[in-house]
């Protein structure tokens, strides 16, 4: 059983508010005194799974659990689905907008900082269904 | 060195000094937002020519000391407000990134 859960409705309307969850989730796990170096992680990995949700799915949602020696991140959209999954890994692959670029995104470093921060990244997707990732940061 | 220290030694013109005695203990420059994310460190002085909102997540993820625009670029609407909100040190300069790189880096 989960010591806490906390949810985020992740907005894909509006870009200026990209970050929101991952800037509360960070202040919770600060507050609950895990190490600077796991809130990092999990910081980077929420934050670039937030900006995905935003730019490709229309928004969605983040569960995040934490326990005593993990965080556990599920965040789950009904975006268009990830066609190739292993291209989507490889750093600097994107398929942003010229429009998203401009913003400083689309550097094809989301999935990829992803995994690099997470001891576990879990990828479920569908085409014209949506996809599920869920990530584990060891403490 | 703290952010009103640096920030005084570079002429920089402040846009929030929400908490200005905080320690500076390095730097990065960058403009695409992943890459700065998964790179800076905290205690930095992030160099940008990134104004929108989003600038101010990833200062605020990252633990940044304080970002500077450079190239006298203006943060966009809102942003000021923003870091204000969340206790980011935003500042301006007209200097382009590398001379500030340097500096920040002599100064440090």
């Amino acid at each position: 059983m989960a010591a806490l859960h906390f949810h985020f409705d992740i907005d894909g309307e509006d870009f200026s508010s990209a970050g929101e969850a991952s800037v509360e989730m960070k202040k919770k796990l600060r507050q609950l005194g895990f190490p600077s170096d796991v809130i990092r992680r999990c910081s980077i990995a929420m934050y670039e799974g937030e900006i995905n949700m935003v730019i490709h799915a229309n928004g969605g949602s983040a569960d995040v659990d934490v326990y005593p020696d993990k965080v556990v991140m599920v965040l789950e959209d009904h975006g268009p689905g990830i066609p190739n999954v292993e291209l989507a890994m490889q750093e600097g692959y994107s398929t942003s907008t010229e429009q998203i670029r401009n913003m400083g995104f689309g550097a094809g470093m989301g999935l990829p900082n992803m995994k690099r921060y997470t001891q576990s990244l879990e990828i479920e997707t569908k085409v014209g269904v949506g996809t599920k990732l869920t990530m584990v940061v060891s403490v | 060195m703290t952010v009103r220290e640096l920030a005084g030694q570079l002429g920089l013109e402040p846009v929030c000094e929400a908490e200005p005695d905080r320690e500076v203990t390095g730097g990065y420059v960058g403009d695409l937002l992943s890459w700065v994310m998964g790179r800076a460190q905290a205690g930095d002085a992030w160099i940008t020519i990134m104004s929108n909102n989003n600038v101010i997540a990833v200062a605020t993820l990252t633990d940044a000391a304080l970002v500077i625009l450079a190239e006298n670029v203006s943060p966009d609407p809102g942003v000021a407000e923003l870091a204000e909100r969340k206790g980011i040190n935003l500042y301006r300069s007209p200097e382009a990134a590398f001379p500030l790189c340097a500096k920040v880096a002599a100064l440090l």
